[in-house]
């Protein structure tokens, strides 16, 4: 019996064990980089947010659109937290089209906080026709539809090289070696410099990637860091209340004659 | 059963109850006779009603916000986790309480696969539980359609087509299935009908499942049969009630650990893409509860058989008290059939992992394999078993030592123990 339950234990981890190591023979590991949301208190780093939200916008916002969120989001706990004025700042330098008005007409104005994120293309059609074909993605969830996460988005921004030899490239097709497939039709997005951050910070590369990742995180689970905090205070109720439950039980169970 | 009879206190309490007896009711599950025995693979059961409860109260909600329409699903689920007040909290425990639903009925499952629960005289709570396994599937199923994700859509496709197989109408009824010639708004709007009434139908057979339950009363760890109310027994409450709280109070650490820290850790990555009918995702994948069977699906070469095969691995459980010819429900008693149980939640389990993997290689032939030793289980181990099988003594009662043995007590909260004493 006891043999039989050890075949089944060592059976279970070989299972694991094999499908560990299958998945790290097709992909490489990912890049490793250190992120403040993971853990029990995961918590943004509110200026790695803000200064992933300028990247955003000066880099990836000219083909990803990001149609869920909303520029009220920018001042909203939890996130970057800009000052409401610093975001009715932002949501003003971007334009949309509204109406009708009382005469019948479409109108341009200033984008306001209860606007959504300004697309970069009309519709889907036009985005693929700028991008040779490809449809850039929109990015408000796009680290949770990827698997790996913000390891992998962070991974494929700094993944780019010249393609190994044998591997032949279409044009306006890339080397990317933690894409599915190593082709991917966006070219690297990021180099060092590229922008300049307000708050300061060195441009790299790196850094850059880092906070444009830190900054989709949040995009993907606007409310990580109330989630967090409450699951550690319902789990801690639970704790206490199921210590509790557990010595009432045993107190109730005593009654019982004889034993079992 | 041994229910005395029951009178209120109260005068209107005694008028009442002469016109609707609900509190004879409430006296009969408050004494409920319960085996004193019972082990903690018992309290699934409660679990399992707080996870009903859960799933209908998170979607009773999650519904006031949800849009059925292809053009809106995918925007109005991501406007609950964003703008509903608490909407990401409800929305992630309705998902991963799915899991945790499937998770606590599997275990249920085995557990009275293990202690011959379906034997004689608790087949019809058998088979009722077997039909409303069948209805989570398909509710489960269904509300994985609802976020209209990539994974959503082609599971909805793959699953579907599956009825195509039927010969000369298969067409016909996949066509109506789908309210037109593809998965599309008519298939959502129905899928989220079905998946609003499904549960309440789950409610209705859990209640007769209690009843049919409450007839011969529970199965335990030894197997026997015993009197009831005797000194094997405990009223349900407050014994088992405090015991029931304190698992689910376990159970609910587990799947708090999962809503607040892992909320996505179950699902497929490729359903927080929007469906998208001209994109085929590279693997398309069932949720993890539903993997042993896709395997037997894809383990058949033939798309008609593979279905067949799929609903007799499912089906062949309603038959199970009559394919089991022992008449020692208690695995503890049958060492022969104990292995063979290990070997068989093995077998399920390699089912789910190869239900995983792309359909080819050694992972078919492993598929392929498992799927053989599954039905062989049921149709030929089981039954020779019970012919050939020497059991081990029984006790007489729970807390009787067993034919006269030790002096100590026979019965035992853990199979070791009882192992133990007969040895």
């Amino acid at each position: 019996m006891r043999k039989l339950k050890n075949i089944f234990f060592v059976l279970i981890f070989s299972v694991i064990v094999i499908n560990s190591s299958n998945s790290a023979e097709k992909s490489h590991p990912f890049l490793e980089t250190k992120w403040t949301f993971k853990g029990l208190f995961g918590k943004f780093d509110r200026s790695s947010l803000q200064r992933g939200y300028q990247v955003y916008t000066e880099v990836c916002a000219s083909c990803h659109s990001m149609k869920y969120l909303t520029y009220r989001n920018l001042a909203e706990k939890g996130g970057p937290e800009f000052s409401e004025a610093e975001a009715k700042a932002i949501a003003a330098s971007f334009e949309v089209t509204d109406g009708p008005d009382s005469t019948g007409e479409m109108f341009v104005r200033p984008a306001k906080l209860s606007d959504k994120f300004v697309m970069p293309y009309a519709n889907e059609q036009e985005a693929k026709a700028a991008n040779g074909g490809a449809y850039p993605p929109d990015m408000s969830v796009l680290v949770k539809a990827r698997k790996g996460g913000a390891d992998y988005i962070y991974s494929l921004l700094l993944g780019y090289s010249e393609p190994p030899e044998g591997v032949e490239l279409d044009d306006g097709v890339y080397y990317n070696k933690y894409m599915y497939g190593n082709k991917i039709k966006m070219p690297a997005p990021l180099s060092d410099d590229l922008i300049e951050y307000t708050d300061g910070t060195k441009a790299t590369a790196e850094q850059m990637s880092k906070d444009v990742t830190n900054f989709l995180m949040w995009s993907a689970e606007p409310h990580l860091e109330q989630r967090h905090k409450t699951g550690f205070r319902v789990i801690a109720y639970l704790i206490i209340l199921t210590v509790l439950v557990y010595f009432t039980m045993k107190k109730i169970w005593s009654r019982v004659e004889p034993k079992v | 059963m041994s229910d005395h009879e029951y009178t209120p206190n109260s005068k209107f309490g005694k008028w009442f109850n002469d016109r609707l007896p609900l509190l004879t009711l409430a006296n009969h599950l408050t004494d409920y006779p319960t085996p004193k025995n019972l082990n903690y693979w018992w309290t699934f059961g409660g679990i399992l009603t707080f996870c009903l409860i859960t799933q209908i109260v998170t979607g009773l909600v999650l519904a006031m916000h949800y849009i059925a329409h292809a053009d809106m699903a995918f925007s109005s689920v991501e406007h609950i986790m964003r703008d509903v007040n608490y909407g990401w909290l409800l929305r992630y425990v309705h998902a991963n309480g799915a899991s945790m639903f499937f998770l606590a009925v599997y275990i249920h499952i085995f557990r009275s696969l293990f202690y011959g629960s379906y034997k004689s005289p608790r087949e019809i709570i058998w088979i009722l539980g077997i039909i409303i396994y069948l209805l989570m599937m398909a509710a489960a199923f269904m509300g994985y359609v609802l976020p209209w994700g990539q994974m959503s859509f082609w599971g909805a496709t793959v699953i579907t087509n599956l009825f195509s197989a039927i010969p000369l109408v298969g067409e016909s009824i996949t066509t109506w299935l789908w309210g037109g010639y593809s998965v599309d708004n008519p298939t959502l709007t129905r899928f989220f009908t079905l998946h609003y009434l499904i549960p309440f139908l789950i409610l209705g057979l859990v209640v007769l499942h209690i009843w049919a339950l409450h007839v011969p009363g529970n199965n335990n760890p030894v197997g026997i049969d015993i009197k009831k109310p005797s000194k094997d027994t405990v009223p349900f409450h407050p014994y088992i009630v405090i015991k029931d709280a304190f698992a689910l109070l376990m159970f609910c650490i587990v799947f708090a650990l999962f809503v607040f820290y892992q909320p996505n850790i179950l699902g497929h990555a490729d359903n927080y893409i929007e469906a998208d009918p001209l994109v085929t995702p590279a693997h398309i994948v069932p949720e993890w509860y539903l993997l042993p069977f896709y395997a037997i699906l894809r383990s058949v070469p033939d798309k008609l058989m593979g279905v067949v095969a799929m609903l007799s691995a499912i089906l062949i459980l309603a038959a199970l008290p009559w394919l089991d010819t022992s008449k020692v429900r208690s695995a503890v008693f049958r060492p022969l059939f104990r292995q063979f149980y290990w070997i068989l939640v093995a077998d399920v389990l390699i089912l789910g992992y190869v239900g995983a993997m792309p359909a080819e290689g050694l992972y078919l032939l492993i598929a392929r394999v498992a799927t053989a030793y599954y039905f062989a289980h049921f149709l030929i181990i089981l039954p020779v078993l019970g012919w050939k099988e020497k059991t081990t003594p029984l006790p007489l009662s729970i807390t009787e030592p067993v034919l006269g043995g030790s002096p100590n007590l026979a019965a035992a909260r853990s199979d070791e123990k009882i192992e133990k004493t007969i040895k």
